[in-house]
C-alpha cells in the first residue's frame, strides 16, 4: 500500500513541499511506494509579493501569474476542489465535490486571508494592495491623486512585514516623481510603540522618515474608519484625516481551518521545531498557516517548507527524523522605487539590515523572475 | 473563571511579542486572558504601556529565567 501525503493548499509553501518531494522520493513514487494528491482552489498560481508593484505600474499584471499544473511536478497529483474539511483524527481531507481523500501524512499549507471585513468602514473607505482587486484600485486612485493627505495604515496580524514600510517609501517615490509630493502629507501609523516590529528596521526608518518628511503615529491599532467623514480612529483614542487611505487589513487564516476546529483565527498550533500540528504524528503545518510567532512570508515559507521535505523524505525513507526547523526568514526590503535592502534571521539571531543599494534593489527585481524556480523547488 | 492563551514568544524578533498580544487580544473573550513569554527585555516595558494606553488590564510579569511570564486580561 503507498504512502500517501496530501498537501492542502496550492500556495508557495505547499507548492514547495509537492515538488520538493517529488525530487527527493523520486525511486519511491517510481515503485509506487509513495503517492502525492495536492488540494487546491484554483488553477492559477499568483507570485504574492508581485502585488507590491502593482499600484505604481511597475509590474504587467501578467508576470505575477503562472498555471498551476505547469509549476507543479508532473508526479503530483491535483485537484482544484476547496477543502471543506481536514479531520486530523480519521486522516481524512473532504473537498466541496463531496470526495474525500484519505493520507497517512497530510501538510496544511492552506494560507491566510485579508480581512478589511473585520474592521468597520474598511471595505468601503480604504485601499489595500494585498489582492490585485484593491491593488488595481489603489493604482487608479494613485493616478488621480493630485495631492493631500495619505495615511498608511498597519493592521495586526498581516503577512509580509516590510510591506508597510517598502509602500510608504515606494509611495514617496511615485509622489515625487508625479510633481505632487509638495502638495501631499504622508502619515503612517503602526500597531506598536516604533515604526516596525524589528527593532533595528525601526531604527533605520526614523531617520528615512525624517529625511522624507513622513510622518509617524506609532502605538495605532484600528477601531473603525469613517468612510464619510475621511477619518481613521485608533483602539487607543487617536483620529486622523485623511484624503487617500492605504491600509495592511488584519489577516485570519483560511476557514477550513476554522471548520475543522484546528486553531483559533485560522492559525494551527504548531511545534515550532518539527513544523507538526501539536498533538499530531502525521499532519505538518506550514507558511502562513501556522500559529508559530514569527513572520508570515513567503521566505518563511521556503524555509520551512525544505525543512518539512527534509524530514517527510526521511520519515517515509528511512523513518527516522532529518532535522528540526531553525526559524529562519530572509526578506528584500525596498526602500524606494530604485534602493533596497535586505533583513536575516532565525530564533537565535537577530536581524541587523545593511545599508540600503541599487544593487540590492536589482537582486529583488531578479527575485521576482527566479521566484518561479523557488516554486519549482530548484532554488 | 478566566480562559488563559499562552504563546511562547520567546526568540520571535518578527513580528514580535507586542504584536502576538495584540493579535491574540482580538481572538479571545472579554476577561479572559493572554499569558506571552518574552526574551526582549524591552516587553516587560513595552507591554504594559500598550496596555495602559490602550484600556486593557495588566494581571503580572513574572522574571523567569531569560525570559519574562507577562499576563494581561482583556478589559473590552
Amino acid at each position: 500500500m503507498a504512502t500517501h501525503i496530501v498537501i492542502v493548499g496550492g500556495g508557495l509553501a505547499g507548492t514547495i513541499v509537492a515538488n520538493g518531494l517529488c525530487r527527493q522520493l523520486g525511486e519511491q513514487l517510481r515503485s509506487g511506494e509513495a503517492r502525492i494528491t495536492m488540494i487546491g482552489n484554483t488553477d492559477t498560481h499568483l507570485y504574492q509579493p508581485g502585488l507590491l508593484y502593482v499600484p505604481f505600474g511597475k509590474i504587467r499584471e501578467a508576470e505575477l501569474f503562472r498555471n498551476q499544473r505547469k509549476v507543479l511536478d508532473n508526479r503530483v497529483t491535483f485537484n482544484i476542489d476547496a477543502a471543506t474539511n481536514i479531520d486530523v483524527e480519521n486522516n481524512r481531507v473532504t473537498c466541496e465535490s463531496g470526495k474525500s481523500y484519505d493520507y497517512d501524512y497530510v501538510v496544511i499549507a492552506t494560507g491566510s486571508r485579508i480581512r478589511p471585513d473585520t474592521v468597520p468602514g474598511m471595505e468601503e473607505g480604504a485601499h489595500w494592495f494585498y489582492d490585485l482587486d484593491g491593488a488595481r484600485k489603489m493604482r487608479e486612485s494613485l493616478r488621480n491623486f493630485e495631492g493631500g493627505k495619505i495615511v498608511v495604515n498597519v493592521n495586526v496580524p498581516h503577512k509580509c512585514p516590510v510591506a508597510p514600510l517598502e509602500i510608504t517609501f515606494m509611495l514617496y517615490d511615485y509622489l515625487k516623481e508625479k510633481g505632487v509630493m509638495d502638495k501631499s502629507e504622508i502619515t503612517y501609523t503602526y500597531p506598536i510603540g516604533r515604526l516596525h516590529s524589528l527593532e533595528p528596521v525601526a531604527h533605520w526608518a526614523v531617520p528615512e522618515f525624517d529625511k522624507y518628511g513622513i510622518k509617524s503615529e506609532t502605538f495605532f491599532n484600528t477601531k473603525e474608519i469613517d468612510p464619510a467623514a475621511k477619518t481613521i480612529t485608533s483602539e487607543e483614542g487617536s483620529t486622523l484625516p485623511y484624503d487617500l487611505l492605504i491600509t495592511i487589513p488584519p489577516h485570519t487564516g483560511s476557514q477550513v481551518i476554522l471548520d475543522s476546529d484546528l486553531g483559533a483565527g485560522g492559525w494551527v498550533p504548531t511545534d515550532r521545531e518539527k513544523l507538526l500540528r501539536e498533538g499530531s504524528t502525521n499532519v505538518f503545518v506550514v507558511g502562513d498557516t501556522t500559529n508559530i510567532p514569527i513572520s508570515k512570508a513567503g521566505s518563511t515559507a521556503h524555509f520551512e517548507a525544505d525543512t518539512i521535505i527534509d524530514n517527510l523524505a526521511s520519515l517515509i525513507s528511512e523513518g527516522q527524523w532529518a532535522r528540526h526547523y531553525d526559524g529562519k526568514v530572509f526578506c528584500f526590503v525596498e526602500t524606494g522605487l530604485s534602493t533596497g535592502t535586505y533583513v536575516w534571521f532565525n530564533y537565535t539571531t537577530p536581524p541587523n539590515p545593511g545599508p540600503p543599494s541599487q544593487m540590492l534593489h536589482w537582486f529583488k527585481l531578479a527575485y521576482n523572475r527566479l521566484y518561479w524556480l523557488s516554486a519549482r523547488g530548484l532554488l | 473563571m478566566a480562559e488563559r492563551t499562552k504563546i511562547d514568544a520567546r526568540g520571535a524578533f518578527c513580528p514580535g511579542p507586542l504584536m502576538e498580544l495584540i493579535a491574540a487580544l482580538k481572538l479571545i473573550e472579554v476577561g479572559d486572558e493572554v499569558e506571552i513569554w518574552s526574551s526582549d527585555k524591552g516587553s516587560a516595558k513595552d507591554i504594559p504601556e500598550w496596555v495602559a494606553k490602550v484600556g486593557h488590564e495588566m494581571v503580572g510579569v513574572e522574571n523567569m529565567e531569560g525570559y519574562d511570564s507577562i499576563v494581561v486580561r482583556k478589559a473590552k
